[in-house]
């Protein structure tokens, strides 16, 4: 498959502060690509570049052939962007946000009220399309606001974190649909820091660091970064020293790497059933009481703390 | 283009939906419009705001014509509106002026009514002497409505020496008049003229004559209602120009940007809007006014014209406070204290006749004091052609105002702040 994204070194300063480092990467026609990192990562910086809000400081990007420094206009009408914060007109109906948006997208007349039924359909608001979007839930904003991204059929879609702060039934209805606009051959770009999203979504994922791409590749090149390498999490009772028994753990047979955050010590190892035994022992040594222990196969998540020495969510 | 109209409509819609700013828009003229008309006594069947007109008669005419006219601005219908005093020089008359103490000065120059109704047994010398007004700058509604009041009574005088002359000579070629009978018709004329009992006086009697509605003093409430329609039309302008910020906060205004939507098309969208919602609170507070309290404003197309021109005037102020400011907050409150600075300068509370000449002077800056120059015009029985200086006016202030406030969003980008 052709790239229809192919971005080249994009460099984005404010004022001094560098909020995103010369980051590379292309998209394939068809896939999902996921931009994976914490908060302040610099994922929205990226994204409001590559869909030409903001200009780069350096480097530069082509999607469907277009260039977003040279050719804007060019890029803005194959790309679609359901942003990060809302971007509706409370005081409108569902149904007037969709038909204003579409005839900023150059829809008019038949076609536009066609599509416009069409997304209410897709996104479940065909009975609340007459309702002010200010009556809605958060959840049901959020679902507008995805709508609005989806009027023109965009052959790349821009989706920034777009299940923050919703219910967990909305958030399963969102990575559901964007599973069925891939399916139809939609490409997407979505951004998150929860590692679960980008497991399940994506074909590729990079992860986003201080505005970095510290790692890049498919789910299975990235966590045979780490080896084969199991994670055990010490959760210890409060007033515990972790940094002291973390740094003890580094001499322990087995042990790869021993991180300690609040309260909990994480330990990277090929099989951490190995070291328990260790482990505990020498917890009990500095009497630390363990309240409990978490042992996870390899996953993204161990991939950035491997990467980092950081958990994705502080 | 089509989009710059669907943004300004889309906006448009917005602010007839946000209760806080109906409110503003429309119900607080309106009730201010009530209050004020209270006050000074609409309702109660009292005289109007704008009364006692100092204004100087120089009589050298003496005959039935310019008598006449005399007898005209001294009949009781026009006493609560005129102060008419009779003065025989012209210089000290124009010299009151000078200091203020009248509004005008009309001067009528002997052998007036000569030159118009022949004495006994002349003819016409075919020289029309002219009446001559000396009006009072500062005092420009005063003086519009003297002059309004001499010109209607000219206009009588013509119709009327025409249709007579025409009669006259018909009647001595037939032989049904003698010629020594003529000053009697003269004079028959002249009491007709005079005569304010079967003829209202002022312009919006004999405009309503025209039409054949009743007999109406000047109505204060034809300076209080646009008055106060000019100066919430700031505030309109003011909300409009917030909404470009809150849309920038909102999220709404990047998300326009990266639609295939050029920038121009969003500012001129966004100022259209504003435009057309000045419009519509005009409109709709006209429209009101005149199905609520028989408010006259005028000419029809001299009023649709001065409303276009006034919001274009006023759009450009409330562009350049958005292009300063740096928050919604700011424009808002920014917002409010020149909307009562504007009202208080532009007369939209205390007529500018009575402020001190340098407040008049600096209320030219004010698009209320043109606008309501404007409909003043119009509600004393001026047309198009009458307020082509307010008009003028006002459409050079929005067009500065507009050129220095785009510069100022094109060297901010109006995303990014
Ligand atoms: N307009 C701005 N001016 C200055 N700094 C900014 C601006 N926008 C973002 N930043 C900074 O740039 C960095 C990256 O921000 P960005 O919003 O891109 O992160 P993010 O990965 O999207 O985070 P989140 O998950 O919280 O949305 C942050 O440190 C942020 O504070
Ligand atoms: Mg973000």
């Amino acid at each position: 498959m052709p790239n229809i994204l192919e971005v080249k070194e994009l460099v984005k300063k404010y004022g001094d502060f560098t909020a995103v480092k010369g980051i590379s990467f292309n998209i394939e026609e068809g896939e999902i690509f996921s931009l994976l990192g914490p908060n302040g990562a610099g994922k929205t910086t990226v994204i409001s570049m590559l869909s030409t809000l903001y200009t780069p400081t350096s480097g530069d990007a082509t999607i469907g052939g277009h260039s977003i420094t040279k050719d804007p206009m060019g890029v803005r009408n194959i790309i679609g962007v359901v942003p990060q914060d809302l971007a509706l007109y409370e005081d409108l109906t569902a149904r007037e946000n969709l038909v204003f948006w579409g005839q900023m997208y150059n829809l008019s007349g038949k076609p536009l009220s066609a599509r416009v039924d069409e997304i209410l359909e897709q996104i479940g608001l065909t009975d609340k399309a007459k309702n002010r979007v200010k009556t809605f839930s958060g959840g049901m904003k959020r679902r507008v606001n995805i709508g609005v991204g989806l009027l023109h059929k965009p052959k790349l879609l821009f989706m920034d974190e777009p299940t923050v702060g919703i219910d967990p039934q909305s958030r399963r209805a969102i990575l559901d649909t964007v599973k069925d606009l891939n399916k139809q051959g939609m490409t997407v770009l979505y951004t998150t820091h929860y590692m679960e999203e980008a497991e399940e979504l994506s074909n590729r994922v990079g992860i986003i660091d201080h505005g970095g791409m510290i790692a890049l590749g498919t789910q299975k090149e990235l966590t045979q970064q780490v080896g084969q390498s199991e994670t055990l999490i010490l959760h210890l009772e409060e007033g515990a020293n972790a940094e002291a028994l973390a740094k003890s753990f580094n001499g322990i047979k087995g042990v790869d790497k021993a991180d300690a955050s609040d309260h909990a010590v994480t330990i990277i190892c090929p099989e951490a059933e190995d070291v328990l035994a260790a482990v505990v022992g020498k917890a009990n040594e500095q009497n630390v009481k363990i309240r409990t222990i978490d042992i996870r196969e390899p996953n993204l998540e161990a991939v950035f703390l491997h990467l980092t020495g950081r958990a994705l969510r502080d | 283009m089509l989009k710059t109209f669907l943004i300004g409509f889309k906006d448009l819609r917005l602010a007839f939906r946000d209760r806080a700013a109906l409110l503003l828009m429309l119900l607080a003229p309106f009730l201010l419009t009530i209050g004020m008309g209270f006050v000074t006594g609409r309702f109660s069947g009292r005289t109007s705001g704008i009364s006692d007109i100092p204004v100087i008669l120089v009589n050298q005419d003496n005959a039935q014509l310019g008598n006449a006219l005399v007898d005209l601005f001294n009949a009781t219908e026009l006493a609560d509106l005129m102060e008419p005093t009779a003065s025989l020089n012209l210089e000290t008359a124009r010299q009151l002026i000078d200091s203020d103490e009248a509004a005008a000065v009309i001067f009528i120059p002997e052998g007036f009514t000569e030159s118009i109704i022949p004495k006994d047994g002349q003819t016409l010398s075919g020289e029309v002497i002219s009446i001559e007004i000396y009006a009072n700058p500062s005092r420009p509604t005063s003086a519009g409505i003297v002059q309004t009041i001499v010109e209607e009574f000219l206009s009588r005088v013509e119709s009327g020496s025409i249709g007579g002359q025409v009669a006259m000579s018909q009647l001595i070629t037939s032989g049904r008049v003698a010629p020594q009978d003529i000053p009697a018709v003269g004079e028959a004329m002249s009491e007709r003229l005079s005569s304010s009992t079967t003829k209202p006086v002022t312009a919006i009697k004999l405009k309503q004559n025209e039409v054949g509605g009743e007999a109406l003093q000047f109505d204060v409430l034809a300076y209080l209602a646009p008055g106060m329609a000019l100066m919430f039309l700031m505030y309109t302008v003011s909300y409009g120009g917030r909404t470009i910020i809150a849309e920038r906060i909102q999220g709404t205004l990047p998300r326009l940007l990266i639609s295939p939507t050029s920038a121009a098309q969003i500012l001129g969208g966004k100022i259209f809007g504003i435009y057309l919602t000045g419009i519509a609170q005009l409109g709709i507070l006209i429209f009101a006014t005149t199905i609520m309290f028989q408010l006259k404003w005028g000419d029809t197309l001299g009023v649709i014209v001065l409303v276009l021109a006034a919001v274009f005037g006023a759009t450009g102020w409330g562009m350049l406070i958005t292009a300063l400011a740096r928050t919604a907050g700011q424009v808002a409150s920014v917002g409010s204290a020149i909307m009562l600075i504007f009202g208080i300068l532009g007369g939209s509370f205390v007529s500018l006749e009575n402020l001190h000449p340098l407040v008049q002077n600096l209320s030219k800056i004010t698009p209320n004091a043109w606008g309501l120059d404007g409909f003043t015009t119009l509600a004393l029985g001026g047309g198009l052609a009458d307020i082509s200086t307010p008009v003028s006016a006002l459409v050079l202030m929005g067009t500065v105002l507009f050129i220095a406030a785009v510069r100022l969003f094109n060297r901010q980008g109006i995303a990014q702040r």
